[in-house]
């Protein structure tokens, strides 16, 4: 009775070593304490490095792991980079924050390497249970992150709003998940596709996929589940928000297509009009809705908003180059959210950090490389040719015009002409307003190579654009193939 | 057989009179003891089932740690219940609209069930033969051979709960005297003890 395959680990080697090394790394933190945040910090750095060596290394092909609950695929790697980048450029930007705002305790890298896991889980989760415990994994460990600031009102309540929304919207995903056991009698994504592709489903069933999908927006922060981000991103501690724009959100990406396109593949027709609505409500909403922000970080969550309608059309279109399309935009919107938060952190002056966008006033003229940068990621974020948001959009059009779909696109292009009018708002009061006061200098050398390298990746994208469409091509073609 | 039936309708209607109290008792304190009397009547159900480790495990988890915590809260938490409770007849209306509408949404739901035609097929439970195992050895194989990804995700869910908790809410707090363990041990006779010679009738 008893087989012994379950010790086949081997697809799931970056999972295991990460988990590991952040339980030694846990250890190492309580017996030498907060002072050694910082060496504690690069350690996490290294493991996530290593990770994604690990990652990179695993072999090609579709593998599964642990009976068909684990499963590692082109798509998977590809995504699992993506958030292993995030992750370490988040905690790399954290260090000198924390330092100076004192909350530099050792589990602060500990918390993110938690998150971290949760997220590679999540994304090669090909079960529902272990889609959810990859994702309370990950989100329980951003609740704790996002109220770091133990001391501060604004991010204790960042953390509470974050938390009982989060537990509500896991709620709906796990009734969701309930119902589709009920009725198709499986939770391996594998036999649900099978099951589905056999024949009609039935009502109670998509019942369920309705609120697993709507569990899902909540994670991924689309239209009308969005309430919590802007609260959320304005409370919590900056590079605790950089952090949520960019790892999170890829994995939840990630989770949102594979559970669409694998398990649900068959039932395409019922699913495209919901993420057809929510993506232009993203767009719509996140466009109309910043216009008003005083606050960047408020900006910002309401522009990530947007992104994620902008991605979704990617996979209202359902097809191949509709997923590649997502998957280009998603890594664009992850080199270009990193640097725009790296510039956010280096608003600091007398020691403090300031969030108004009237703070900005005169940088071009105070600070012109810090405000060439910004200009360039505001380009970026509008999609104005040459600088790579451009092709991110493009690629995500194009697939939604061969898909016939029109309606859609016509109201991406529109929504971003308004979305165009608050970031160049920005690039405005850099260059052309009375300038305010000057922001502290030097910012540190991790910072100086953050803003150096996410810019010249989104100015001089030309030659990264065809090795990308490979690899985003190949990620996704692994999904449809399955 | 009729010693079973009895014995399945007793627990079953207990059960669900505790349930009722547990909503409509007065006293929190009250709606907890009945909590605990529900549990019970559940976990005499599984072992009528023949799911004695899930019984046990009820009445030890359950009983034993979940309620008693919920017992040590309403009483350490002085909640104005009556308080809580006004307002309630002025919400009726609404929340009984409510409670229709999902109702008639359920029985909607009900009419339609048909499982997928495959289902059947696809969903054979990876169980052993109870006559040959015992319940706690067939939970036991299943969980740590099949579903150990998830039992140790389960794990780290809980380690990052605990860790949580820790960052949230502990703070070193100053001047605080230890105990020292090694301090204590490594201190020898000649240093802690004299021995003084009294002569008798004079003192020191």
């Amino acid at each position: 009775m008893l087989s012994w395959d379950f010790l086949a680990l081997q697809p799931a080697l970056p999972e295991v070593f990460l988990a590991l090394s952040t339980m030694a790394l846990l250890m190492l933190g309580v017996f030498r304490g907060d002072g050694h945040t910082r060496i504690l910090s690069w350690f996490a750095v290294l493991v996530l490095g290593l990770t994604l060596l690990l990652v990179l290394d695993g072999i090609g092909g579709t593998q599964r792991a642990f009976g068909g609950i684990f499963i590692v695929d082109a798509f998977a790697q590809y995504m699992k980079v993506l958030a292993l980048i995030g992750s370490s450029f988040a905690v790399v930007m954290s260090l000198g924050y924390i330092e100076r705002e004192k909350i530099a305790r050792f589990e602060y890298p500990i918390l993110f390497l938690f998150a971290t896991l949760g997220m590679m889980m999540m994304i090669s989760a090909n079960d529902l249970i272990a889609l959810y415990l990859g994702l309370e994994l990950q989100s329980l460990s951003l609740y704790v992150i996002a109220a770091f600031r133990r001391d501060s009102t604004r991010s204790t309540e960042a953390g509470l709003k974050y938390f009982v929304l989060g537990a509500l919207s896991s709620g709906m995903l796990l009734y969701g998940a309930s119902m589709v056991y009920g009725f198709a009698g499986t939770t391996g994504f594998d036999r649900l596709a099978a099951v589905l592709d056999a024949g009609a489903a039935p009502v109670g069933l998509i019942v369920g996929l309705v609120f697993v999908v709507s569990g899902l927006a909540f994670k991924v922060a689309a239209v009308p589940f969005h309430m919590w981000t802007p609260d959320v991103y304005e409370g919590a501690p900056t590079p605790v928000t950089a952090f949520f724009a960019v790892a999170p959100k890829v994995a939840a990406m990630a989770l949102f297509v594979r559970v669409m396109i694998d398990p649900f593949g068959a039932l395409i027709t019922q699913w495209q009009q919901i993420i057809v609505f929510i993506s232009i409500a993203s767009m719509v909403l996140a466009a109309f809705a910043a216009i008003d922000q005083r606050n960047i970080k408020r900006l910002m969550a309401y522009s990530s908003i947007g992104h994620v309608g902008y991605m979704l059309i990617g996979l209202a279109v359902g097809t191949e180059e509709g997923i590649s399309g997502l998957i280009i935009y998603l890594t664009i919107y992850v080199f270009m959210n990193v640097g725009t938060f790296a510039c956010i952190l280096c608003m600091r002056s007398h020691g403090r950090m300031v969030e108004g966008i009237d703070d900005l006033a005169g940088l071009g003229r105070t600070n012109a490389p810090m405000a060439a940068v910004l200009t360039a990621f505001m380009f970026s974020m509008t999609g104005i040719p040459p600088v790579a948001g451009f092709f991110g959009k493009f690629f995500i059009f194009r697939a939604a015009i061969n898909a016939e779909m029109y309606t859609l696109a016509v109201i991406g292009v529109l929504s971003s002409v308004v979305a165009a009018f608050y970031y160049l708002r920005i690039v405005k009061v850099m260059y052309f307003d009375e300038p305010a006061e000057r922001f502290d200098r030097p910012i540190g050398r991790e910072m100086s190579l953050i803003l150096v390298g996410t810019g010249l990746f989104i100015v001089f994208f030309f030659p990264f654009i065809s090795p990308l469409l490979t690899g985003a091509g190949v990620a996704a073609r692994s999904l449809f193939v399955g | 057989m009729i010693v079973q039936a009895l014995a399945f309708y007793m627990f079953a209607t207990v059960a669900i009179a505790a349930g009722v109290m547990v909503i409509s008792a007065r006293n929190p304190v009250h709606s907890v003891l009945f909590l605990i009397a529900a549990f019970f009547n559940a976990a005499g159900l599984f072992v009528l089932m023949g799911a004695e480790f899930l019984a046990m495990i009820l009445v030890i988890v359950y009983v034993g740690a979940v309620a008693v915590l919920f017992l040590f809260v309403v009483m350490m938490l002085d909640i104005n219940f009556v308080e809580m409770r006004q307002g309630f007849l002025q919400y009726l209306p609404i929340g009984g609209l409510i409670g229709v509408i999902l109702l008639i949404e359920l029985l909607f739901v009900f009419a339609g069930w048909t499982v997928t035609p495959d289902a059947g097929n696809v969903a054979a439970l990876p169980m052993f033969d109870l006559s040959e195992v015992s319940n706690t050895r067939a939970l036991g194989r299943l969980l740590y051979t099949k579903y150990i990804y998830l039992f140790q995700a389960a794990g780290l869910v809980l380690l990052v709960a605990m860790i949580g908790a820790i960052v949230l809410t502990l703070r070193p707090r100053k001047g605080v005297r230890r105990q020292k363990v090694p301090d204590q041990v490594r201190r020898t006779r000649a240093e802690s003890v004299e021995i003084k010679k009294v002569e008798t009738g004079k003192g020191i």
